[in-house]
């Protein structure tokens, strides 16, 4: 791209200035000894072609809507239609929930993403033991497909587009999702959204694993191949770098670590007999914003142009919706403080333009006091709206992937493509990333950078505003949300009276036929869809399948 | 707390405080050890240790779950390292064995290898003697084989299981000499994976340099987290305990331990008396510094230390 | 002291999100104390009953799942019940201040919130183990 002798001419200037200016900072040295990222890269005091002189403009960036994909997915993107704005929400009942869609709804949400309680993510009912406490607390309690009637009461299947954050028992949660079209009317051919579907980072950072990683991934194999032909158009699995990122990783581990599962779902799928390019259009990812705006922007784009590499030389698709890396965005929750929370409104303001000057095809943008609690109406109303002012007021959205061209920019979209690519080189020669996190590499590496952070931060080397710095005495905020405590009781009883209603032969049925379909190597997806038609509960369906499965051994390494 | 009188009926706190005092090398426990003593004995000690990562813990997770099938009560002590830098250590092995959490019949105690000093085997095994005391049938004493203290620890047991997985490292050539030897059974856990015959194989070709002609360490393959081969691994424990018994080196071995056992404790003793931990490095400053620059010589130390404990002991 | 003060570091109820206590737990390390880490998905009545057989000076707890009205409180219950009041009790994650005062209530000394300076968390131990 760059004419090689004014490449060499620059050069000569550049080191010619850096010598200068070295002088320089003997007698006014800059406010920090050593500049770096968010993550903790390296950062120079600038950058010009010469950082960037091995760039192919076709071949490394393209044009938007073109392979590799690094100026985005789409030729018009946001002068076409802006992003999804989807805000992650759910708690307490059905009941409560529901009204809450209902109210995002007519904000002008566009998209519905439902938080489920922990309970449910782990695939108990609420009135089992492990349960007790944690009943409708970080998102709506799902027993039965009687909550998910409730719980869509009144919100047309066929005209929004829905979300799901759960991931072991995904498949349970999408046959409810299913079932419920099936009672408004409207065929599963119909029904758009994505659920989260994806276990290998469930392992390595956020939790709510249950089953072992093989018979897990089988699990997802099967929504693969049962969703290419049923329900063609949903988002299979949202492979998520967010929480890895939460867990304390860096900017390019989130991408290697993420496109390393990614590659390991792709691969069980060939594995299971599906074609790449049935299955690799459906895939969606899931990223993290965190405040180094520069960073988080190269980081979509490499991510971008590494996948499209990925799935056009590894794994030879031909469609390019394969190639192309389409993701929702969160901005980051472990950077928002509990201390004046106000000041968190800006720092997702900063996240957000991040996502959207990376090309996010969704974005969630959290409210200023989830670092203290679930976030109330007015909070997430300017969350919300932050969004709509990114979108219709700053401008960034007229021009595609305005960034492009910054020598910075390009020479850290390198950069974290090519650490990125070490590590999923690193997990390849491990045996891929299950045997990485069986053998807690990954998690070790996440570690380590989390700990790293946080000894910075305690060496006030990073400062995090508020917290560490500018700090002022404040009084506790009020005005939190609660969930009230007699969900988990209101939960029960309705559990009872569900057991004592249905049709409890047809449901003893219905998780024997399940049960031997966990046994073979049939697709286990119309037999959990027929539990739950039958109400067999999440715990029971679940109950069958720990049963048969067993349950995951969590790897620590510290 | 009347540790004495408790730890005799059997409860856990008690059990466990004395755990705590013994490692803090506190004089009223070696007491309570003393008289106790003679209640000590019954349990059947097993040594298990391994290349990290080879999975110990799951593993001795399942064969403790196997043994309470049975209706025998399981102790298990299991040894980390301890940082050389802070002391700090972190014990994570509890994490595998999550479901033995909550039966009575099972106790697990977690310890750090607590740095450089020595007293990590002399701690372990009064620890022994203790989960002995308290009543249970085995005891597994499980700990990273890379050590060299780690290593004795496990030797000094009745029966020392050797757990090895296919494909860490190199090959088991690459395992430091002295550590294959140790191994009385051997389990090639994770053996659904690649390599795992080849494993298998190596030990067996290791064992033909074996010494003893009337015992060759069986290996066993399992699948730990799968719960595969337990029952045989298991069965192959109780054969070398019937072999140990009937042979009569049981007793023998066990004379060889409780000989070992009190030359460490005499080496501890000797060195605590002299080179207290807290004058320690700065005796050793002192002469070493002197050696280095020819002043005096290392042998005529040593003469001079000894000296004084003459003087201690007197 | 000249022995190392043992803590459990332990995460009670279902929440999966460990880097907090997996950072306490290193630090705690590195300020030279032992630390027996449980893992994910505690029950209260597991949470005792390995401090007790690790007899240790302190236990510390994780939450961030919003049950810890409840799950906090059972554990110190549970310690009381074994009369073990001599290990203390402290906790940290998203815990709302006004919750603050109703934990210690039952039992629980100290609640971390987040942004605490591990030191901070360190210095509290050391100053307010109950056992010599």
């Amino acid at each position: 791209m760059f004419n090689k002798d004014q490449i060499s001419i620059l050069k000569e200037a550049v080191e010619k200035e850096n010598a200068k200016t070295q002088e320089s900072l003997q007698k006014r040295p800059e406010r920090k000894a050593e500049f770096t990222t968010g993550s903790g890269s390296p950062v120079k005091r600038y950058y010009t072609p010469a950082d960037i002189e091995d760039m192919d403009y076709m071949n490394d960036l393209g044009l938007p809507g073109q392979f590799p994909y690094t100026r985005g997915v789409q030729n018009t993107m946001y002068r076409g239609k802006f992003w999804t704005m989807r805000m992650y929400a759910g708690f307490a009942t059905a009941q409560e929930s529901n009204q809450r869609y209902k109210y995002l709804v007519e904000q002008g949400s566009s998209g519905l993403s439902v938080a489920f309680d922990l309970p449910t993510q782990i695939g108990y009912d609420s009135d089992h033991s492990l349960s007790e406490g944690e009943v409708g607390k970080v998102g709506v309690a799902i027993d039965s497909l009687a909550d998910m009637e409730i719980l869509f009461d009144g919100i047309p299947l066929d005209k929004v587009s829905t979300s799901m954050t759960i991931n072991a028992p995904a498949s349970v949660l999408l046959a409810m999702y299913i079932a419920v079209a099936e009672k408004q009317g409207v065929p599963s051919d119909k029904l758009r959204g994505t659920i989260q579907n994806d276990i290998l980072k469930e392992y390595i950072a956020r939790g709510t694993y249950i089953f072992p990683t093989e018979p897990s991934m089988r699990l997802i194999t099967d929504i693969f191949e049962f969703c290419s032909k049923d329900v063609p158009l949903w988002n299979t699995i949202s492979i998520s770098g967010y929480h890895i990122r939460e867990a304390g990783s860096t900017a390019a581990q989130e991408v290697g670590f993420t496109l390393a599962d990614g590659i390991a779902y792709v691969e069980a799928a060939i594995k299971a007999g599906l074609d790449v390019d049935t299955f690799a259009p459906r895939l969606s990812f899931f990223f993290n914003a965190h405040n180094d705006l520069l960073e988080e922007v190269s980081k979509y784009r490499a991510a971008r142009r590494l996948w499209a590499k990925i799935m056009k030389e590894r794994f030879g698709a031909k469609n390019p919706k394969s190639m192309a890396l389409k993701f929702h965005t969160q901005t980051g929750g472990s950077t928002l403080t509990a201390q004046q929370p106000d000041n968190n409104i800006v720092r997702v303001a900063v996240q957000t333009l991040a996502a959207v000057l990376g090309g996010t095809q969704s974005l969630h943008t959290n409210s200023k006091d989830e670092a203290l609690a679930l976030p109330t109406e007015a909070s997430v109303r300017v969350a919300l709206r932050t969004q709509q002012i990114i979108a219709n007021e700053s401008g960034v959205t007229d021009v595609v992937d305005p960034l492009a061209g910054s020598y910075y920019i390009e020479a850290k979209t390198k950069e974290i493509e090519d650490q990125a690519m070490e590590y999923i080189k690193k997990i390849d020669e491990i045996g891929g990333a299950p045997k990485a996190i069986d053998m807690g590499y990954i998690q070790q590496e996440i570690m380590d950078a989390s700990y790293d952070y946080q000894k910075k931060v305690e060496t006030g080397e990073i400062i995090v505003v508020g917290m560490n710095k500018y700090q002022i005495e404040e009084e506790a905020p009020k005005g939190l949300l609660r969930v009230d405590p007699s969900v988990g009781e209101m939960q029960k009883a309705n559990l009872v009276k569900l057991r004592a209603e249905r049709d409890n032969a047809r449901v003893d049925a219905a998780l024997a036929a399940l049960r031997t379909a966990c046994e073979g190597t049939e697709n286990v997806m119309p037999f959990i869809l027929e539990a739950v038609r039958s109400y067999g509960t999440l715990g029971e369906i679940c109950g069958v399948m720990r049963e048969v499965f067993g349950e995951y051994q969590q790897s620590v390494n510290l | 707390m009347d540790i004495e009188k408790r730890i005799l009926e059997k409860d856990k706190r008690a059990a466990a405080r004395l755990i705590t005092l013994i490692e803090n090398k506190d004089q009223e426990a070696l007491e309570i050890l003393k008289r106790l003593y003679s209640k000590s004995g019954n349990a059947y000690i097993v040594g298990i240790t391994g290349p990290p990562g080879a999975g110990k813990s799951t593993l001795t997770d399942k064969l403790a779950k196997a043994l309470r099938k049975q209706g025998k009560t399981v102790a298990i002590i299991a040894v980390d390292p301890t940082s050389p830098f802070t002391g700090g250590a972190i014990l994570g092995d509890r994490v595998r064995m999550n479901d033995l959490n909550l039966d009575s019949g099972v106790f697990i105690r977690s310890m750090g290898a607590r740095g450089h000093l020595g007293g990590i085997s002399e701690a372990t095994s009064a620890a022994v003697k203790v989960l002995d005391i308290y009543g249970s049938d085995y005891i597994f004493v499980e700990t990273v084989g890379v050590g060299q203290s780690e290593i004795d620890i496990v030797k000094n047991c009745d029966t020392t299981l050797m757990v090895m997985v296919p494909g860490l490292g190199d090959d088991i050539q690459a395992i430091k000499a002295g550590v294959m030897e140790i191994g009385d059974v051997f389990a090639v856990n994770k053996s659904d994976r690649d390599g795992a015959k080849r494993t298998a194989r190596e030990i067996d070709m290791m064992l033909d340099f074996n010494k003893d002609a009337e015992w060759r360490p069986p290996v066993k393959m399992v699948v730990a987290v799968e719960n595969q081969g337990i029952e045989e691994l298991l069965e192959a424990i109780h054969e070398h305990k019937t072999h140990m018994v009937t042979s009569g080196k049981f007793e023998k071995r066990r004379t060889e331990n409780a000989k070992s056992e009190v030359v460490g404790l005499v080496k501890e003793r000797v060195e605590k008396a002299i080179l207290d931990k807290s004058n320690r490095e700065e005796i050793l400053d002192f002469y070493s510094e002197k050696i280095v620059k020819r002043q005096v010589d290392p042998y005529s130390v040593v003469e001079e230390i000894l000296g004084k404990m003459d003087v201690l002991l007197k | 002291m000249d022995r190392p003060i043992r803590v459990l570091v332990a995460k009670p109820g279902l929440d999966g999100h460990d880097r907090g206590a997996k950072v306490i737990a290193r630090a705690l390390r590195d300020a030279g104390m032992e630390v027996i880490y449980t893992g994910l998905r505690q029950t209260p009545e597991q949470i005792v009953n390995a401090a007790i057989q690790e007899d240790v000076d302190c236990i510390a707890l994780s939450i961030l799942s919003g049950a810890h009205n409840t799950l906090l409180p059972k554990v110190a219950s549970l310690i009381k019940a074994e009369n073990a009041e001599d290990i203390l009790i402290v906790g940290g994650g998203v815990i709302p201040d006004e919750d603050i005062p109703g934990l210690k209530a039952s039992g629980i000394s100290e609640v971390f919130t987040p942004g605490t300076p591990t030191q901070v968390t360190i210095d509290y131990i050391r100053a307010n183990i109950k056992r010599a």
